[in-house]
């Protein structure tokens, strides 16, 4: 039996929305793997819950009009795995979200669930903050659209208010066009483990594959909250490819992460994981591209 | 405290059960339905131990609202036996292959491994590993149990290779 206090069921986006409006204390509850482990721990016993996991208007994948892929938040990273527009188009997420926990945690876990728990280690977050991800927040209120750039506010804090959903996660065509990417999560146990380090890059080359025109990288674990390196993908922006370029890629993203040690690792080797895996990122996403190193 | 009633087909037969809306998945065929295949191990998404099937794909019972199990169709190890009795191929290739020591872990693992076995394209070692990672087994050592599951899928195929 789990403790919390009152459930409150949606049977509608709408009357989630009102119910959250009425009972801002109370969260939403999607597949429940981090809340309800929390309230098994005791963190957040006697909570208030808002049901959401049965609607299926927010479940679901698709290619819109313009070209974005659209993720609704509670579609489970499962099903983000195997869907057809994923497969084609990024198929770095699906990689990324098979990496999570076992086939279990992966059925019943959200990849709205992932993001808005807003911790580090969140294997989606890493790839959708290296693919410019815009969220739709919806609430009685209205709609905002947020870059997924701008979400983490902090370990744990994301920047949703006490009324809003997550409604959906949109990358937009031009984001995800031509681009090809790798993720590389890095644990101490091949399954059923959270990243000690997490390393998503994704490249799109010149004509002539020979020089990378754009490079976007990500990391999870390697600050407070998912990041971005600036100063590595200015650094590789129209650069011929060689193995002196992918090494002052390793060195740059140093300029831009700030890991801590926790139990699972010390800084000073997150520090190098950080180098390394963005170096073989890096050149696995060329290598998907069809690049090679030219000396 | 607030009760409701669930509807949901269990092991082929259709069920309502009456119960607090704090249960679990496991909570519920266990205690309510008893299922006894179903433990409670960790009780937080580790170790496996309530593995079920919902629809057709493995979940942890545990970490699983019962009231989220209205409408669907549930098979738990009970539902894997035809007859009164008699136990499945894939329990009998566990205990001839002593992928079986103290017993608490072998209903989640032969649950988790049943989309292998209903597939007909062969599986490596590898990838019944990955299906069964979500399962923790602190007593065999796990490779009895991924040759019982290998063997079981490979006699499955020829038998149905056989019938067409
Ligand atoms: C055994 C186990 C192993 C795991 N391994 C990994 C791993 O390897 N990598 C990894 O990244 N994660 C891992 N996780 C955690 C992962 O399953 C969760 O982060 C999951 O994605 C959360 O989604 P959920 O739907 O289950 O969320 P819930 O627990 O229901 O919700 C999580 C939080 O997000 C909020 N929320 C959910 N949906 C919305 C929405 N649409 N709008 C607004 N707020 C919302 C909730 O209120 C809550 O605060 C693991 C979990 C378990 C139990
Ligand atoms: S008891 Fe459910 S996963 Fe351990
Ligand atoms: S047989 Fe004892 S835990 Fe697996």
């Amino acid at each position: 039996m789990y403790n919390f206090k009152t459930l409150y069921e949606a049977t509608s986006v709408a009357e989630a929305l009102t119910l959250k409006a009425d009972h801002p204390e109370a969260l939403f509850l999607a597949g429940g793997s981090d809340i309800l482990i929390k309230i098994r721990e005791g963190r957040l016993a006697g909570v208030d819950l808002i049901n959401i996991y049965m609607l299926d208007e927010l479940r679901g994948i698709c290619l819109e009009e313009n070209g974005s892929i659209l993720i609704r938040p509670l579609t489970s990273f499962t099903d983000v795995a195997m869907h057809p527009v994923i497969k084609k188009h990024l198929p770095v997420l699906g990689e990324a979200v098979n990496t999570i926990g076992g086939p279990q945690v992966r059925n019943i876990g959200t990849i709205g669930g992932n993001i808005c728990n807003g911790v580090p280690s969140a294997d989606s977050a890493i790839t959708l903050k290296a693919y410019d991800a815009t969220l739709e927040i919806v609430s009685t209120e209205g709609t905002r659209v947020l870059p997924y750039a701008d979400f983490n506010l902090g370990f744990g804090k994301v920047d949703l208010g006490p009324t809003e959903l997550l409604a959906g996660i949109r990358i937009p065509k031009a984001s995800w066009e031509g681009s090809f990417g790798h993720y590389i999560k890095y644990s101490m146990r091949k399954a059923m483990d959270i990243a000690t380090l997490g390393c998503s890059a994704n490249v799109k080359l010149s004509g002539d594959k020979r020089s990378i025109k754009q490079l976007r990288i990500a990391f999870g674990v390697a600050a407070p909250v998912p990041i971005r390196s600036p100063k590595a993908e200015e650094l590789a922006k129209d650069k011929t490819i060689t193995q002196d370029l992918i090494d002052r890629i390793g060195e740059a993203v140093l300029g831009d992460v700030s890991p801590r040690s926790s139990w699972r690792a010390g800084r000073e080797f997150r520090l190098q994981l950080i180098e390394e895996l963005a170096k073989r990122a890096t050149v696995e996403a060329i290598g998907k591209a069809g690049g090679t190193i030219n000396g | 405290m607030d009760n409701r009633s669930v509807t949901c087909t269990v092991n082929g037969r259709k069920r309502t059960f009456m119960i607090d809306v704090r249960s679990s998945l496991s909570d519920m065929l266990r205690g309510e339905a008893g299922l006894d295949s179903i433990k409670h191990g960790c009780d937080v998404g580790e170790c496996g131990a309530c593995t079920v099937l919902i629809d057709g794909k493995p979940f942890n019972s545990c970490i699983y609202l019962a009231i989220w199990a209205e409408g669907k169709t549930i098979l738990t190890l009970e539902g894997l036996s035809t007859t009164q009795g008699a136990i499945s191929d894939i329990q009998q290739a566990f205990i001839d292959e002593g992928a079986v020591q103290c017993g608490i872990c072998t209903p989640g693992f032969i649950m988790a491994s049943i989309p292998i076995l209903e597939s007909d394209v062969p599986a490596t070692r590898d990838e019944i590993k990955r299906q069964i990672a979500g399962n923790l087994c602190r007593c065999t050592g796990y490779e009895h149990i991924v040759t019982a599951i290998e063997k079981t899928q490979k006699k499955r195929i020829a038998e149905r290779a056989r019938q067409v």
